[in-house]
């Protein structure tokens, strides 16, 4: 965008934002929006805490291990899926269930199954993520040009060079996609599970200060997870782009 | 007219006309529709044959019998000898749309199928890169498809095709995709390739010049049921330069006759 003739650069909206939110913090409306220079001052010294760290750590490990599951686990079936009918037909029906299910429901059953602990948020975290990313991954492979299917077969493809050389790459525009929307998912599973699972990570921090009317913290612990969500995904983005020169052209 | 080529040593005769590949008896249903019926047909070793047809007449479809892609109903095929049962490395093929990966370099394609029989990266490479000048694109090896023109992405295909070094090469209207100066081109290059290389060429076309310009011997298939109507094995104009073909009366006899039989064929 431009303005007076300057090229602004990506996100300048996001100061009239900022400006905004002082300007309602400053009147002192409500205890519920502090200034956002109180919030960023919070945000420095909370970020030095122990407490915090330990938070991001327990976080970033479910967060990790969770979306870890989902792709190693997502692609390789949603795959599977786009070439076997069979397998289709057989999980088609449930995929699309639990991608628009209110997975929040299913966490207390989650936490009967798997106890309350780091192993039960991690699954939450991967629920949260898979469907996304077995559903692209699929839609990936279903538009392949049959051709490169039969030119791999002609050459001699076996099945595993096949999946790793011709249906992975070709799928890749459309998986990278899956994978992005499904991280984006997963910090929404991570902080739901440590919500109503366990009361650790930033899912702790949040309750805590909530609970005790800390707004100025509470806001700075969501713009640093809004932060890393966004850094991630921002990334994947700049991966799909990368490929984007093949996707219109396979 | 004998069939020798120009600076091949003549061979004998019952070499010349020894058959690469013969189909016998080739049936193929889809459900309830025929595709083919019944189709035997010999392809000599070391010429080029042209499947021409209308469309629907079930050309592309018995290639891709002869490729192993697609199974006959009924029938066999035989290269060198051997039952067909699936694709193998005594055929390459060709596709109309190129079949190139888009996300791989020109080199690291027309390497893909010596990739796929194991051939070290090194040794995979420089015989890529050979046939990549071969077929005139030096100097494109790492370009990426999308970067090529139509002509340039089907001598990728092409290059492919002949690294692997098989005995037939398995053409699927391969210049139906190039516009009309590339193709006359690529015909031309066709004709030192057969001239050169020493394989047996099967070519799908639907195109009756292209067909006769190119072929040595020319197989009609008609639908409804489909099969073979006629076999004819142009050879007054055979030795004459590619500048020359398309003036020679033979070749234009033969085109005037195979369109009377074909005209009624379409709609």
């Amino acid at each position: 965008m431009t303005l007076f003739g300057y090229r602004l650069p990506g996100m300048s909206s996001l100061i009239l934002w900022g400006l905004l939110w002082e300007i309602v913090g400053q009147t002192g409306l409500t205890f519920f929006v502090p200034p956002l220079s109180e919030v960023i001052a919070t945000l420095v010294e909370v970020i030095q805490t122990a407490a915090f760290q330990k938070a991001l750590y327990e976080t970033a490990y479910a967060f990790i291990a969770g979306v870890f599951f989902a792709i190693v686990i997502g692609i390789p079936v949603g795959i599977l899926m786009g070439r076997t009918r069979l397998l289709d037909e057989l999980l088609l029906p449930w995929v699309n269930v639990f991608l628009s299910a209110p997975l929040t429901a299913l966490v207390p059953v989650l936490m009967v199954l798997f106890g309350f602990g780091m192993k039960a948020i991690i699954i939450t975290t991967t629920l949260f993520a898979i469907w996304i990313i077995i559903l692209n991954a699929r839609a990936g492979v279903k538009q392949i040009n049959r051709s490169l299917v039969e030119m791999a077969h002609s050459f001699g493809a076996s099945p595993w060079d096949a999946f790793t050389k011709i249906y992975f790459w070709a799928a890749l525009p459309e998986i990278l996609g899956g994978v992005r929307i499904g991280i984006i998912r997963a910090v929404k599973g991570v902080i739901i599970g440590q919500l109503l699972i366990s009361i650790v990570g930033f899912g702790a921090l949040f309750e805590l200060y909530s609970a005790n009317f800390l707004m100025g913290h509470f806001w700075a612990v969501l713009i640093v997870l809004f932060a890393l969500a966004f850094t991630i995904s921002e990334f994947l983005a700049y991966l799909e782009r990368r490929v984007s020169y093949y996707a219109d052209k396979r | 007219m004998d069939m020798s080529q120009t600076d091949a040593p003549i061979e004998p005769v019952d070499a010349a006309h020894e058959s690469a590949v013969s189909t016998r008896n080739i049936s193929k249903n889809y459900g309830e529709v025929e595709a083919l019926r019944d189709l035997s047909l010999e392809f000599p070793r070391g010429q080029l044959t042209s499947l021409l047809g209308p469309s629907g007449c079930g050309k592309t479809t018995l290639l891709k019998i002869i490729a192993g892609l697609l199974e006959p109903t009924s029938g066999e095929v035989e290269v060198n000898g051997k039952t067909v049962t699936g694709p193998g490395p005594d055929r390459a093929f060709v596709f109309q749309d190129f079949a190139l990966l888009p996300w791989a370099s020109v080199i690291r394609n027309v390497a893909f199928g010596l990739e796929m029989r194991g051939v070290p990266k090194a040794e995979r490479e420089d015989r890529a890169a050979h046939y990549i000048k071969e077929v005139g694109l030096g100097g494109f090896e790492n370009a990426y498809p999308h970067e090529l023109s139509g002509g340039m992405r089907q001598r990728v295909g092409l290059a492919r095709a002949l690294s692997v070094d098989s005995q037939v090469l398995l053409m699927d209207e391969p210049f139906s995709a190039v516009d009309e100066q590339t193709r006359r081109k690529f015909q031309e290059d066709l004709l030192n390739l057969v001239r050169n290389e020493n394989k047996t060429f099967i070519f799908v076309t639907h195109s009756i010049e292209e067909a006769v310009y190119v072929s040595d011997q020319i197989a009609i298939l008609l639908p409804r049921p489909s099969r073979v109507s006629e076999i004819i094995r142009p050879t007054g104009f055979r030795h004459k330069d590619a500048d020359n073909i398309r003036r020679d009366p033979e070749y234009l006899d033969i085109v005037d006759q195979i369109w009377a039989s074909l005209r009624t064929y379409v709609e």
